[in-house]
């Protein structure tokens, strides 16, 4: 058995140098070659400035915009580093809220923002991912109930007729891929710019 | 529920049994050493890797050698992983400038993922490096897998072989089947998989400005590389703190669900792997059957549990299911799936928080762990688990007509049911034992995020988690401290190890055995009855074992729920 000490050793090196070295940087080279833009991160720039990428959500909180989802991100507090504070849509700290269904935190989160909701469109069913935090807490997405449920405070904040606006969350409305896979969405920031390009 | 996502659900399961011959007859083909249409590539690597090496490709092996290199070559890959942890900070590709990782936290992560079990005590994007990610992770990811696929690869000899005291060679299992079946898979699904928009660039964080004028760090890197081997080789280990429920590791629907296929492909293609060479795909179609029907059911009650929601949810009058801790572009039906396949494999990749999945929605996962990752399994280990079921499933069949057992013409005896109860009594021994510890210890106690139940559910799926080697979580437990990362390491390499020696020792008994020939009295494994007991037998260990537990954990929490009482 000694004699397989020298393989143990020297496979191991080899075999972690070429997964570990020549199999992520050659993909790196090969990928970039062929899909630079998804392997940056799917940037979108405005006005020659990154205004963030199409696939993280950002956190949108004037009614101009429309909004993404609650977010249970959080970072570090820039007054005491060593605590942590809530951070929505913070991208280099990902992460859901993990509370369970009988959380007496969720229920009172809940029950706040849907009455919040309520108040700004009362007269629409509530989109059940306004009120929910995402998973990564970058979600990009919302439904379109959700994007529809907002078209008339955003409609109102920038002075535009609902029917425009509601024509946007549609052209912006993507559905199941091949009509199968996945659910309906909008992407929140790709909405927004849209909005912001659309003349009054 | 939709009939939409009972379809996506139909075409997932029709595709894992198409490919599963597919896949199988290559596999078979690599571990023979035949030649398959690669070698006019890798053929000559393969010999310069072995000439290196000091490897001579004709000896075979005892078991007993077999699984003394196997733990070596753990030993050499757990120093070089602790290492680049624990020097990442003075080493290159360190564009976001992280710290030495702390060395409790570094032992833990090492043994995480030479124990293909990925456990994530740190979170990804804010503590470890480019490099650490590439040259620390990336290769246990390969080499873990290769190991699980090879062990099983083992077994599968020790019931094929007749009367010889060998079970193969563990280097050239394990060059074979990292050269031959994971690099190239996974350089074409990282192409994929960058196609679909996940990042592969060693470059600095992003720093946006978003429109209404704020700073958005945004944390890249070589991501696409080690996702591909994640879910292939069912390590689950995410580059970024959420996991493949982020943006940029799991970006669409589509890239969802093969990323599903790639959690099961190789596992399911094992079986075939193993009919082929005990001479009879039968045997290997009656063992994926029996995890189909677990996988089914755990599907249909997962996602059923998921579209029916919350009771708070429900008491606001809003509908679509409980979306807490889930992303939009995959839904319900998506994130259900999601989760039950990568808790069947021992993959633990997460597309969304089981934390927040509603309380019976969030048991399946956990059952599908308790049971021991035998449907499809992780790659290997799946296999080898569920094989040790197979030997007490023939043990049980033959008490009831006072026969010896077989099983593909071995008989089973004494040494090989004792083997086979070791192995599976390990599970109990350490995600009960080490869960009853941490619920009465307070500082371990403290790290539950949730009040009531579902903190003690946390506790109890970390342990099952750890011990299964699956690697996803409750996530709220605060899983990095001294106490967790020393007891979660104990769990992860005992999980493993101590389910690998006796799976070991079967294939050396097994192979020395002479081949029986089928009469009569034999009992047929490849049809209906024997599935029915299969299914039965694993049921019955881990409902006997498991039972109490869930109760105090998710099935008070669905209890107290229906009863509107919050914690």
């Amino acid at each position: 058995m000694l004699k397989e000490i020298r393989p143990a050793m020297v496979l191991v090196v080899v075999l972690t140098v070429i997964t570990g070295l020549i199999y992520p940087l050659a993909m790196t080279g090969i990928a970039g070659a062929i899909f630079p833009s998804q392997a940056q991160g799917s940037l979108i720039k405005k006005d020659g400035k990154i205004v963030g990428s199409a696939l993280i959500g950002q956190a949108f909180t004037s009614d101009r915009y429309f909004h993404g989802r609650p977010s249970a991100t959080t970072g570090p507090d820039p007054k005491d580093p060593s605590k942590s504070i809530s951070v929505p849509y913070n991208a280099a700290n990902s992460g859901g809220s993990n509370l369970g269904p009988t959380s007496k935190a969720l229920a009172d989160r809940l029950k706040e923002d849907a009455a919040k909701l309520k108040s700004e469109n009362p007269n629409a069913a509530l989109p059940v991912d306004l009120v929910t935090t995402s998973a990564s807490g970058l979600d990009p997405d919302i439904s379109p109930e959700a994007a529809l449920f907002q078209v008339p405070r955003v409609a109102k904040a920038r002075n535009l007729p609902e029917s425009r606006v509601r024509a946007l969350v549609e052209s912006e409305t993507r559905g199941r891929w091949l009509g199968l896979l996945g659910e309906p969405r909008v992407n929140v920031l790709k909405l927004n710019l849209a909005l912001d390009g659309s003349k009054s | 529920m939709t009939l939409i996502g009972w379809i996506e659900i139909a075409l997932y399961c029709a595709i894992i049994v198409a490919l599963t011959p597919i896949v199988g007859g290559y596999m078979t083909r690599v571990f023979n050493g035949e030649r398959t249409f690669l070698w006019p590539v890798l053929r000559p690597v393969e010999r310069l890797i072995y000439r290196v090496s000091g490897v001579d490709e004709t000896a075979e092996q005892h078991w007993l050698t077999y699984t003394v290199a196997m733990l070596l070559f753990h030993l050499g890959g757990f120093a070089i992983l602790y290492a680049v942890l624990r020097l990442q900070d003075v080493l290159p590709f360190n564009p976001a400038g992280q710290g030495a990782v702390a060395p409790d936290l570094a032992f833990n992560t090492a043994i995480s993922f030479i124990t293909n079990t990925n456990w994530q005590n740190y979170g990804g994007e804010s503590t470890l490096s480019d490099l650490a990610q590439m040259l620390g992770l990336t290769p246990q990811n390969f080499l873990s897998a290769a190991t699980g696929i090879a062990l099983a690869v083992a077994l599968i000899r020790g019931f094929a072989r007749t009367s010889t005291k060998t079970v193969g060679n563990f280097w050239t299992d394990v060059t074979r089947c990292t050269l031959y079946i994971l690099l190239p898979a996974c350089v074409v699904f990282t192409l994929f998989l960058v196609w679909q928009g996940i990042p592969q660039t060693l470059g600095p964080y992003i720093n946006a400005t978003t429109l209404e004028g704020a700073k958005q760090t945004i944390a890249v890197g070589p991501v696409a590389s080690q996702v591909a081997i994640k879910m292939l080789g069912t390590n689950g280990g995410g580059f970024f703190n959420a996991n493949a429920a982020h943006p940029f590791e799991n970006p669409t629907a589509l890239s969802n669900f093969v990323q599903m296929l790639s959690i099961f492909v190789l596992g399911a293609a094992l079986t075939n792997v193993f009919g082929r060479m005990v001479g009879n795909q039968k045997q290997g179609w009656a063992i994926l059957a029996a995890m189909g029907v677990l996988f089914l059911a755990g599907v249909a009650f997962c996602y059923w549990a998921e579209a029916h929601g919350t009771a708070t949810l429900n008491a606001l009058g809003i509908t679509g299911g409980n979306m807490e801790g889930k992303e939009i572009r995959f839904g319900i039906v998506g994130s259900a799936l999601f989760a039950v396949i990568t808790t069947a494999a021992s993959c633990g990749a997460v597309n969304a928080m089981h934390d927040s999945f509603t309380a019976l929605g969030g048991m399946i996962p956990l059952i599908n762990i308790e049971l021991g990752e035998i449907v499809i399994g992780g790659v290997g280990a799946g296999l080898y688990g569920m094989l040790l079921f197979v030997i007490l499933t023939v043990f049980v069949a033959g008490l009831m007509v006072g026969r010896t057992p077989e099983y593909v013409g071995k008989k089973i005896e004494a040494r090989e049911v004792k083997m086979a109860m070791l192995a599976i009594l390990i599970l109990p021994l350490m995600i009960l034992g080490w869960t009853a510890i941490a619920v009465v210890y307070p500082p371990a106690a403290a790290a539950m995020n949730n009040a009531g139940p579902h903190g003690f559910s946390e506790v109890l799926y970390a342990y099952s988690s750890m011990t299964g080697n699956n690697g996803s979580a409750f996530a709220g437990l605060g899983g990095n401290t001294v106490f967790y990362n020393v007891s979660g390491a104990v769990a992860m390499f005992v999980g493993r190890f101590w389910m690998i020696v006796p799976a070991m020792a079967i294939a050396g008994a097994l192979a020395q055995k002479k081949m029986v020939a089928a009469s009569a009295g034999t009992f047929p494994t490849t049809g209906g009855l024997f599935v029915g007991l299969l299914v039965g037998i694993i049921l019955i260990v881990g409902g006997l074992t498991f039972f109490p537990a869930l109760a105090l954990g998710p099935i008070v929490e669905h209890l107290a729920m229906q009863a509107g009482q919050l914690f």
